[in-house]
């Protein structure tokens, strides 16, 4: 599903990337480690088409709207609550019954009772539980995850832990300072230096 | 519906949404546009030519446009959005246009206003000046929001957005100082049409390339 040979990223001077290879079959589970700095984000949105590599060849064999995408921001807007901002995303990924599958995801994730509350009033913790609402809400064939675990508490970790585990064989990318969370389901290991 | 224009839609009621929330926007056009017109008011000395009137008008709306412009990708650049919305499925050009439209309206808006303050200070209102800054409002969100994506992926965003949308509005005060006191404003009016037209075309097809690398 992706495929990059001597895939390199270079902004201006700095080298983030430089000729990396990388297979990731359909159904893989990759998990990418590395020190701050290191490009697993870059890798992330390289995937994501977010960047143009600047040397070598990225394929990933998936159309845009089938990509789970969670990166550092939410990517949510403040101003509009949660129910409105997964509203939006449905209508823009041409989601059938978009307004169940929004409140769905969100009584999944622990949202459901705040759901008319606006983003920008939450914490990091729900901020975070709202952004793995948005990526999962078009059930995507491809995700990529930037540090999911990030301003989560056990429950959010544990009901996310539950969302991998009943996405079976779906291909995943995730770039973490905390392989051992993921360890059960890892089918191989990228570390970058 | 079709599919894309009710990406418009979406994208567009929620910008109105995100103004109607946090008033960042439009009461500070407001404030600039009648407070621009205010110090017009004062500092041109009394029986100034029509021509000296309306190009002060004509400054200020273009200054207010560009005023609203620098807030028009503000909630996208702060928080990252940009990527949310360029990684879904709909065409990117929806991005844009619905964009575009957001600002559009709170251009409308400050000039509900500002007209009827010119009208005030200077000399009645024509029906070429109103039918010219319509046409100009099109021209000026068309190709503004274009160069306000542009701008907004760069550091030194409020000095580049200026620069480059200025020189480009420039046909836009020709055309609107021209068809608001021209004895035959029609050839101003299709100019401004035509400028429309262009830019609108232009920022179309062009939008998808601004918001990828």
């Amino acid at each position: 599903m992706i495929c990059a040979r001597k895939l390199s990223k270079r902004f201006g001077d700095k080298r983030v990337l430089e000729r990396l290879d990388l297979e990731v079959p359909r159904g893989g589970f990759v998990l990418v480690t590395g020190p701050n700095g290191s490009g697993k984000t870059t890798l992330l949105r390289l995937c994501a088409g977010l960047f143009a590599p600047t040397g070598g060849e990225l394929e990933v064999d998936v159309p845009r709207g089938a990509i789970g995408f969670l990166a550092h921001e939410p990517l949510v807007y403040r101003e509009l609550t949660a129910l409105e901002n997964l509203d939006l995303y449905g209508r823009l990924y041409r989601l059938p019954e978009r307004r169940e599958r929004a409140g769905a995801m969100l009584e999944r994730f622990g949202l459901w009772r705040v759901r008319n509350e606006r983003a920008g009033t939450f914490s990091r913790g729900m901020l975070q539980r709202l952004a793995l609402c948005r990526t999962f809400l078009h059930d995507p064939d491809l995700l990529l995850l930037d540090e999911p675990f990030d301003g989560l508490d056990v429950e959010g970790a544990d009901l996310l832990q539950m969302e991998l585990a009943q996405r079976t064989g779906v291909t995943a990318l995730v770039a973490t300072h905390d392989p051992e969370a993921l360890a059960g389901r890892v089918s191989a290991r990228l570390a970058l230096a | 519906m079709s599919a894309y224009a009710g990406d418009v839609a979406a994208l567009a009621r929620k910008d109105l949404l995100l103004e109607l929330r946090s008033r960042d926007t439009v009461p500070a056009m407001l404030l600039f546009v009648v407070s621009a017109l205010t110090i017009f008011h004062f500092a041109l000395p009394s029986g100034s030519s029509a021509r000296a009137e309306t190009g002060l008008l004509w400054i200020a709306i273009v200054f207010t446009a560009l005023l609203g412009l620098t807030r028009a990708f503000a909630a996208e650049r702060e928080q990252s959005l940009l990527d949310g919305l360029v990684l879904a499925p709909c065409d990117r050009s929806a991005i844009w246009l619905g964009k575009t439209i957001g600002v559009t309206l709170f251009l409308v808006l400050a000039e509900l206003v500002a007209l009827p303050a010119f009208a005030l200070f200077f000399h009645p209102l024509s029906w070429e000046l109103v039918a010219a800054v319509a046409l100009a409002d099109v021209g000026i969100a068309a190709i503004g929001t274009l160069l306000a994506a542009i701008a907004a992926a760069s550091r030194a965003r409020e000095l580049l957005l200026p620069l480059l949308f200025l020189p480009l509005a420039i046909p836009v005060v020709i055309g609107g100082v021209g068809a608001s006191i021209a004895a035959n404003p029609g050839s101003f009016l299709a100019f401004l049409g035509l400028y429309d037209g262009v830019f609108a075309i232009l920022s179309w097809a062009s939008f998808e390339y601004v918001v990828t690398e």
